[in-house]
């Protein structure tokens, strides 16, 4: 099987800080990106999306060297913390967007949104506008374009980190369950060291944009020899 | 969280300015009623107004679809580069039409596209004969364009930047196309603002008066404004100039009214804030269509600016400044100025402390909270009632009782204060309710009050925007002629008013170097208010 995501001694340089990454995200699992504030998880997921070019180095998505690629043509999906949804159109058409980024939809394309809505809990909300909906069902919105692009990779920046505790565990379900279903390759974003222990089979420590520790869950929450990483686990 | 004392005053403040502008705005209407009403209303509607009421309706609707068409490819042009070597002097340079005076911007205009200006001679060597003329209704387009272009196009700008980073992400990660991301993105958030845009620039348009008087003339391109000064100044025709006041109150109204119907379009400090990151628009047929939209109207706006300089500096400035009459001129010129700015400031600070009062009050009656609403209403009258129409009611009202010159400079400097107003309290407003946010509660429990209150908590953090404000209502006064035309003579120069009369008596050169000094002034001026908002550099 393919590699899932792979940053083969990337060096890139942003104003005063810069970062190197080296490291190989088993396909079909799901990988979490924790750190301090700064210490370039973002970078790290821009690299992997194509908002970022290194300076030097691969970056391989399925395979593919995907280095000088752009945004569009990786095969990825993105889900942020918010903002994921076009405010002025409805889900049906920020879903369909997925599909075709001119919303030209054929008959089977409108049946693949309307059951990527159902799937994630949202049925029959095809008209609703994003501002109607609240956090949590922007955030299952969001999911649902991710379900129809029907990318080998999904690729989360703190997706529930504006949701409170309680829909944070039923959004965490309902990203496992998919995860299962499609076998993607997920890399998400978090300040969260419960998120860590529900999603992750893998985890990345990131600091000052180095990788301090790239380990299974388990060793990575009994890890206490980092300082920052102490500090990270104790929130 | 004010004292009793506090309260009072702000009050006390708030009512003083209110009757105040309420009398001045009120005797002007007043005198305009009340002066011979039966000749004026038969007059209202001859096929006279009628056709001067259709002009300035056609041109301010023509000059708004020109500015706004024309602006939107070039706000599309810079949302899409956010980032490249001189944008922030392309943007820097859209805001410079809005603090030149008017009239000088007419002048550069007409170095440019008049008859011996470079787009004539260029096209007269291309063989077609003087196709385009500076003066008539295409001349008054394209000064409306130069001054409203940039305005809407940093409107438009700050409505795209205004969204969220994570749809240009999202929009180059599902693969959009040019179209595709004009049609799903941009033309909807352009879309939203357009309304309150577009009845900005018709409202000013519909109200021009400086470019339509030195531009237009003549029956066949004046405006309600021009027409108003021209009954009065040349034809001495109240009647006639009372009821085009009028029908100018009506229409003014009218647009007030349906610009309140829409969204506000506000630039707040959007433009150029934000680093926002754009991945579309990587094609090279896009990069193409930007760098033209952009490139076009850099040369259009630039050139009237350069014309200004090159042919002021071909004046003998030294000559001029040293001469009686602009020595003369200048003095008014700034004695009017500094007036006007101190009224300013002092009425919109008493303005919001009154609003402040009622605001701080536990339980405001139906009362106070009528009078905070007035108060508010009240710093936008000049909108209502233009500069010329309170001009055309005070001298009215003051020609039984002698000279009317001798009143001018005070009426002068009280109509630029009301003409101020509504940018100033725009400025002002905001800034003083923050720092009242930040800092009342705390003063109340030190018990830090008046004077220490003003040098140590006030003053410190409102300085600059007080700044702000004084040198836009100083420079927005030291460029005006709207106001002072309809008084200006022998006995009451201003720097417009020379720039003008030397215009007018064909002594072009002594204008272009007038013109230069002026507008030098001013927009020292404007640089000078604007110096503490430094735009965020792009990353």
């Amino acid at each position: 099987m393919a590699d899932g995501i792979v940053l083969e001694k990337v060096e890139l340089k942003l104003g005063a800080k810069d970062f190197r990454f080296d490291c190989v995200l088993p396909a079909g699992a799901v990988t979490a990106l924790t750190g301090p504030s700064g210490s370039g998880k973002t970078t790290f997921l821009n690299l992997a999306a194509g908002f970022e070019t290194p300076d030097s180095g691969r970056v391989l998505i399925a395979g593919d060297d995907v280095t000088q690629a752009h945004p569009s043509e990786r095969p990825v999906s993105l889900v942020f913390q918010g903002n994921n949804l076009f405010a002025h159109l409805d889900l049906f058409a920020n879903i369909g967007l997925g599909i075709n980024p001119s919303l030209k939809l054929s008959a089977d394309d409108r049946k693949a949104i309307s059951q990527s809505l159902e799937r994630v809990g949202l049925f029959g909300f095809e008209k609703r506008m994003p501002g109607t909906l609240s956090g949590g069902e922007r955030q299952r919105a969001a999911f649902a374009r991710a379900l129809v692009r029907k990318k080998p990779v999904l690729l989360m920046d703190e997706p529930f980190a504006a949701l409170d505790p309680g829909l944070r565990l039923s959004m965490a379900g309902l990203l496992l369950d998919l995860h299962r279903e499609t076998g993607n390759t997920v890399l998400i974003v978090t300040h969260d060291p419960d998120e860590v222990r529900r999603l992750a089979d893998h985890a990345l420590f990131i600091d000052h944009g180095r990788i301090l520790l790239q380990v299974p869950t388990d060793e990575f929450l009994a890890r206490r020899d980092i300082p920052a990483l102490a500090e990270f686990l104790s929130g | 969280m004010l004292t009793r004392a506090e309260r009072r005053r702000g009050i006390a403040y708030g009512f003083l300015s209110l009757s105040g502008i309420a009398l001045f705005v009120g005797i002007a209407v007043a005198a305009l009623l009340s002066w011979d009403a039966g000749g004026a209303s038969g007059r209202l509607f001859t096929a006279y107004t009628w056709r001067i009421l259709q002009f300035t309706l056609w041109q301010a609707g023509l000059s708004t679809v020109l500015s706004i068409v024309l602006a939107l490819p070039v706000a599309l042009a810079l949302a899409r580069r956010p980032s490249f070597p001189g944008r922030i002097w392309v943007i820097r340079l859209m805001a410079l039409p809005m603090g030149l005076p008017v009239l000088i911007g007419a002048l550069g205009l007409i170095g440019i596209w008049g008859r011996q200006g470079i787009v004539n001679s260029l096209l007269l060597k291309l063989g077609l004969e003087q196709p385009v003329s500076i003066y008539g209704l295409s001349g008054i387009l394209l000064a409306h364009v130069f001054f409203n272009l940039p305005l809407a196009a940093r409107l438009l700008l700050a409505a795209l930047e205004r969204q969220p980073a994570e749809y240009w992400l999202l929009s180059s990660s599902l693969g959009m196309r040019p179209l595709s991301v004009f049609r799903l993105i941009e033309w909807p958030a352009a879309r939203r603002v357009i309304p309150g845009i577009a009845g900005l620039i018709f409202m000013l348009c519909a109200t021009s008066f400086t470019l339509v008087l030195v531009l237009g003339g003549g029956p066949a391109a004046t405006t309600l404004e021009v027409a108003i000064y021209q009954s009065l100044r040349f034809d001495f025709d109240p009647p006639r100039a009372i009821a085009l006041s009028l029908l100018q109150i009506g229409i003014t109204a009218a647009i007030l009214f349906g610009i309140a119907l829409f969204p506000n379009a506000d630039d707040a400090d959007a433009v150029a804030g934000r680093a926002t990151r754009r991945f579309d628009g990587r094609t090279i047929g896009t990069r193409i269509w930007d760098a033209i939209a952009i490139l076009l109207a850099t040369i259009f706006l630039i050139l009237p600016f350069a014309s200004i300089a090159l042919a002021g500096l071909r004046a003998n400035l030294w000559r001029l400044i040293s001469s009686a009459a602009f020595l003369q001129a200048a003095w008014t010129s700034f004695t009017i100025a500094i007036t006007a700015g101190l009224l300013t400031i002092f009425t919109s600070l008493a303005i919001i402390s009154a609003r402040e009062a009622v605001a701080d009050m536990k339980r405001p009656g139906s009362g106070a909270r009528g009078f905070s609403a007035v108060l508010g209403g009240m710093s936008s009258l000049v909108l209502l009632v233009p500069p010329v129409v309170l001009g055309t009611g005070w001298f009215l009202m003051l020609r039984p009782f002698g000279d009317v010159a001798r009143f001018a400079p005070v009426l002068v400097a009280i109509i630029n204060m009301l003409m101020a107003l509504p940018f100033v309290m725009r400025v002002l407003a905001p800034a003083i309710e923050t720092h009242r946010t930040r800092t009342t509660r705390l003063s109340a429990s030190l018990g830090i009050s008046g004077i220490s209150k003003l040098w140590r908590i006030d003053l410190p953090v409102l300085a600059k925007p007080l700044l702000t404000a004084f040198s836009f209502a100083m420079a927005l006064s030291l460029g005006d002629l709207g106001a002072v035309a309809l008084f200006g003579s022998n006995d009451l120069t201003t720097l417009p008013w020379l720039v003008y009369s030397r215009l007018s008596s064909y002594r072009t050169n002594d204008a272009d170097g007038l013109a230069l000094i002026l507008g030098t002034i001013c927009l020292l001026l404007t640089v000078l208010g604007t110096a503490g908002k430094r735009e965020a550099k792009h990353g």
